[in-house]
């Protein structure tokens, strides 16, 4: 089991900026977040839009924000748990035991829930039988590419992992790119190779139809599409791949005893903590009234919430409010003389 | 002010008054209309406020852009029709307008 000052779960901007605020105070934290990198919603799902609303920043992307944030910590050396989500949370006196998913324990006083609006999770396709076929010919992501050698493979989605996948997978498999809409999202270059291997006639792209049904005698047989006109079409199919994007849960978050408002967890607007003692919530998960879902409101938030936290890791000292400009002990943490 | 209405998709159906400016999924969350999420607050970066647009209205309201379609690729079972409320802004041409909810968000 990990011990530190504070478990922050959710590495979004706002669970970036924490590691920041409560760094030049002197606490440790670790961070756990779902996704397989920093960034949260900046760098899932708008890594190259530009924002507008960072005080002294005119203008940056969700992946420049990131990476600006990433660097600011850096000094802090703090561990970030990837692909892991947060499955437990317990209390133990004045101390609270997180579990992961991936069997990780930490232990601290403090959580901080910057969780925007909850994990990121493979949007699946809705058919009952999808389901009952899922990790044996339903897939929503590609581990070991061998898995798919000459297989017959109904590739759903318009974004770059379904064109990425499509190209990579026809090189040794029967692929079928299907999309609900004529335009695809994903890179130009990528879908230009693709139907250039269409018109060799060694991929096959269906456009303006969706899945209607699957035909399945034990194993996977063919797949049913169903075009905007009406006519359908059966597509010999040993295994689909979908890539429909990522949607957000909430989680297990909302069995750990939280005062919830819909999908997001009340807080008091002095130190953003919830109804549980040493649990804070900041960024866009939190409600309290006039809460809004700015990044910038999230730096706020867990400035205030990181005050105290540090009151509760460090009980027999005093909190003593300082600027890092003047401050010679912040200047240390920070690395610089 | 513009009615909208609020279809669900079992059918049932509730006519809100919303003011111009505001979103059909502002006049949605303000009225808690069940079925419309918003999960992003408005900022087409999820998928949760999907609806479909009835016919008669989808070609009288402006056209998505590619950003708000490349958004409902994400959605439930999005169809022909499907728009992301937070991107149809209520005027007085719209008053009327029927929006049907999916079965689920997400």
């Amino acid at each position: 089991m990990k011990k530190t000052d504070v478990i922050i779960i959710g590495a979004g901007p706002v669970g970036l900026f924490a590691v920041h605020q409560l760094g030049i105070k002197g606490l440790k934290a670790v961070v756990i977040d779902n996704l397989d990198k920093a960034g949260g919603q900046c760098i899932e799902l708008y890594p190259d839009k530009p924002i507008y609303d960072i005080p002294a920043v005119p203008e940056c992307t969700g992946e420049q924000l990131t990476s600006r944030l990433i660097e600011q910590i850096k000094p802090f050396n703090t561990e970030i748990f990837l692909n892991e989500r947060v499955d437990e949370v317990k209390q133990e006196k004045n101390n609270w035991i997180v579990k992961t998913n991936n069997k990780n324990q930490f232990i601290a006083p403090n959580i901080l829930i910057a969780g925007g609006v909850g994990s990121f999770e493979p949007r699946k396709i809705s058919l009952k039988e999808a389901e009952k076929l899922e990790g044996r010919s339903v897939f929503y992501a590609v581990k070991n590419k061998e898995q798919f050698k000459d297989k017959k493979i109904s590739i759903f989605g318009g974004g770059d992992s379904a064109l990425d996948w499509a190209l990579e997978l026809s090189k040794f498999s029967t692929v079928t790119l299907i999309h609900r809409r004529n335009d695809f999202r994903g890179a130009q270059h990528t879908l230009s190779e693709l139907r250039k291997l269409e018109k060799e006639g060694k991929v096959s792209i269906k456009t303006s139809c969706q899945i209607e049904s699957l035909d399945n005698e034990k194993e996977l047989k063919s797949i049913n599409v169903k075009f905007d006109d009406g006519k359908t079409e059966k597509i010999k199919t040993d295994v689909i791949l979908g890539f429909f994007g990522l949607i957000m849960k909430l989680g297990p978050i909302a069995e750990w005893g939280l005062n919830m408002d819909k999908k997001t967890i009340e807080v008091n607007s002095e130190n953003f903590e919830t109804n549980k003692k040493g649990i804070f919530a900041a960024g866009d998960i939190c409600s309290y009234p006039g809460k809004l879902k700015l990044i910038l409101s999230g730096f706020h938030e867990v400035a205030l919430a990181s005050v105290e936290c540090f009151k509760r890791a460090r009980p027999n000292e005093n909190y003593r409010f300082e600027f890092t400009t003047s401050s010679k002990t912040i200047k240390n943490r920070l690395g610089k003389k | 002010m513009p009615k909208i209405i609020y279809k669900d998709y079992q059918g049932s159906s509730k006519t809100i008054e919303v003011e111009s400016g505001l979103s059909v999924m502002e006049g949605a969350i303000q009225n808690e209309i069940p079925g419309i999420d918003a999960d992003c607050g408005g900022s087409m970066a999820c998928a949760t406020c999907h609806v479909y647009v009835d016919d008669k209205w989808f070609e009288k309201i402006p056209k998505a852009e590619d950003s708000e379609n490349d958004m409902i690729d994400m959605a439930f079972e999005p169809k022909k029709n499907s728009r992301l409320s937070c991107q149809i802004i209520v005027n007085d041409e719209l008053d009327g307008l029927e929006v049907t909810t999916p079965e689920k968000q997400t």
